[in-house]
């Protein structure tokens, strides 16, 4: 069988037109699946930023509640009536919500205020500037170095800011793991400075964070907090709840689907036109071989042989240059949001070899139908 | 005359049904020998080439037997009749069909190949039998180089690889000059017939009888006349 797909290989790779033609089709349909199912990972990664970044165990929040950006505050009594659940080791409350911040020079900016519990700083970011004591200081605030830090005009520990005619001051510059989705930068205050200075509801506790006394506990956590009229989440199904709202409820997915749909018709279409003409103009040779001996699931192998080669090369290339791309563009860019996943390597995989299945479908049937009787009648 | 390489008993072919039947051979019977270069020929729809397709296990017969050293081919399965063209069938084909992507050396190592050789093994078979035909040195060149009478002995290399005990020739000079076709079927004649080996060749062109040793003549799908060709010396 070696010898028989060296010449599949041959007939394939010495073709370099119909080749090239193959690989270009081929890459260029798993480049684009890839880069659009990288987006919408990144998207849909940087949606739960602040999950990510805070990295609580449990959240505890409204059930209606599906993003972080979009809270309802619950009451305080729900923290402690949390606090007293069994297998709760401890509990905290988050601030998370919007603000605009005027800038020395009369910019106004949007921004991001999350407000950790004022005792112990429970999802704290990592200080690269300042130390995160600094954080109790009069209207002090952490600035988050991502890629919207710029908007706030780089500011450095001592910068000023109004918030809600309120004095806010840069204490610290911190890094988090994701950056947000929304364009906006971040800043860490206190809890209570941040429902102080910012104009809140009656109730002000946004997310609630459980650290479960053991992984045990967290069905029994999940089930009080039910029976409290609220919904805990571990911190992956919470992520999850977020990526849910964004792919189908927001057409963001549906819109990107489609986009990754046509990206793979489009490669089916290119990669199955040429490997039929590939196909045709070498049908008389194929029947030839017939003539000679070869068996039907022989031109089966060399032809599913062709059509799997022909795919996997360009799926590696597709893969290598998305990966280059996006490389590329996260260096100039750091807004740039994509994001390879193993996730999508396979969707995209698994597309290839129905490309493959496809072209290497239609081939077959051509060749299996041959006669050799027609080489001779030419 | 050695013995019998093929025996045909009461081929029938035809193409299509009812009204639109058509008979390209009605009831032929014939025998070739082994040592012997047998021409079959006739004008254009004679049914010389569905005889042909016929006896080397190409075309299903309506009604008769091919029987081929001793075996009725067309009682085997289509996998076994692959594998009988492969072993014991070698044919030229009007055309030549060379992969034009492949080198010389390896369009004359496919039946090799199919035969399940090792790769370099193919190789090194098929450069004696490139050398037996006068191309060791086109070895490395793809058949698109090379001229038509070039081509044409690649093509024979081709089917003499695998040992065929029956050679099969279509039109064998069909793209060749007089001068050309001649020497060509002088070569087959000297290097590749022996009494191991029959070789039945489809042709109309007059100017290569000399070198048949029996020529059977086709009309309307029937043997109008068997002759005894131009070099047979008995």
């Amino acid at each position: 069988m070696k010898g028989i797909l060296k010449i599949a290989y041959k007939l394939l790779v010495n073709d370099k037109g119909k080749f090239a033609a193959l690989l270009v089709g081929i890459t260029f349909a798993v480049f684009l699946m890839v880069m659009m199912t990288s987006m919408f990972a990144g998207i849909l990664h940087r949606s739960s930023s602040t999950v990510i970044n805070i990295g609580a165990k449990v959240w505890v929040m409204d059930s209606a509640v599906n993003t972080t950006a979009n809270n309802i505050p619950m009451p305080d009594y729900i923290l402690d009536a949390i606090r007293s659940i069994d297998g709760v080791k401890y509990a905290m409350p988050l601030y998370s919500g919007a603000a605009l911040v005027k800038l020395r020079n009369g910019v106004y900016q949007s921004v991001t205020v999350v407000g950790l519990d004022d005792t112990s700083l429970y999802g704290r970011p990592e200080l690269i500037e300042g130390t995160i004591d600094d954080i109790y200081a009069e209207n002090a605030f952490v600035v988050v170095k991502d890629a919207e830090f710029e908007k706030l005009g780089n500011p450095t520990r001592g910068t000023e800011f109004e918030i809600n005619d309120h004095r806010g001051v840069i204490v610290g510059i911190a890094r988090v793991t994701s950056s947000g989705l929304f364009g906006v930068p971040t800043l860490y205050t206190t809890y209570k400075r941040a429902i102080q200075y910012i104009p809140s509801m009656r109730y002000t506790v946004s997310f609630i964070m459980i650290e479960p006394k053991s992984s045990d506990a967290v069905p029994y956590i999940k089930k009080q907090v039910a029976l409290l009229g609220y919904e805990a989440l571990t911190k992956d199904e919470f992520t999850q709840k977020i990526s849910r709202f964004y792919k189908y409820q927001t057409g963001l997915g549906i819109n990107l689907l489609l986009m990754t749909v046509i990206s793979f018709v489009l490669g089916l279409s290119i990669s199955g036109q040429t490997f039929y003409t590939f196909i045709l103009e070498n049908l008389d040779k194929f029947g030839a071989l017939k003539a000679i001996g070869a068996k039907g699931k022989e031109l089966v192998y060399v032809i599913l042989f062709q059509a799997t080669f022909a795919a996997l090369t360009g799926y590696g290339l597709g893969v290598g240059v998305a990966s280059f791309l996006i490389a590329m563009a996260k260096l100039r860019l750091p807004s740039y949001a994509a994001r390879i996943t193993y996730a999508n390597l396979g969707y995209a995989f698994i597309m290839v070899l129905i490309i493959a299945g496809f072209s290497g479908y239609i081939g077959i049937r051509k060749v299996l139908r041959i006669e050799p009787f027609d080489i001779f009648r030419g | 005359m050695g013995n019998v390489a093929v025996m045909a008993k009461e081929l029938v072919k035809w193409f299509g049904e009812e009204d639109a039947k058509t008979y390209a051979v009605r009831g032929v019977s014939f025998d070739a020998h082994f040592g012997e270069m047998l021409y079959i020929v006739g004008p254009s729809g004679s049914g010389k080439t569905t005889l042909l397709s016929m006896i080397s296990g190409i075309l299903r017969p309506n009604k008769g037997s091919v029987v081929v050293e001793d075996k009725d081919i067309w009682s085997l399965t289509s996998d076994e009749i692959a594998e009988f063209r492969l072993s014991t069938v070698g044919f030229v084909f009007q055309d030549y069909h060379l992969f034009p992507r492949l080198t010389t050396l390896e369009n004359v190592a496919i039946p090799l190949i199919l035969k399940k050789l090792d790769w370099n093994e193919s190789i090194q078979v098929a450069a004696k039998f490139l050398e037996i035909v006068g191309l060791k040195e086109r070895a490395h060149l793809p058949p698109v180089k090379l001229s038509t009478g070039e081509q044409q002995r690649v093509a024979i290399a081709r089917a003499i690889a695998s040992s065929p005990d029956l050679l099969i020739f279509d039109e064998p000079t069909a793209s060749l000059d007089g001068e050309t076709g001649r020497r060509i079927l002088d070569f087959v004649k000297k290097n590749i017939l022996n009494e191991r080996r029959c070789i039945i060749i489809v042709t109309h062109d007059n100017r290569i009888f000399e070198y048949a040793d029996k020529i059977m003549k086709m009309s309307d799908g029937k043997i109008m006349d068997v002759e005894k060709g131009g070099s047979d010396e008995e």
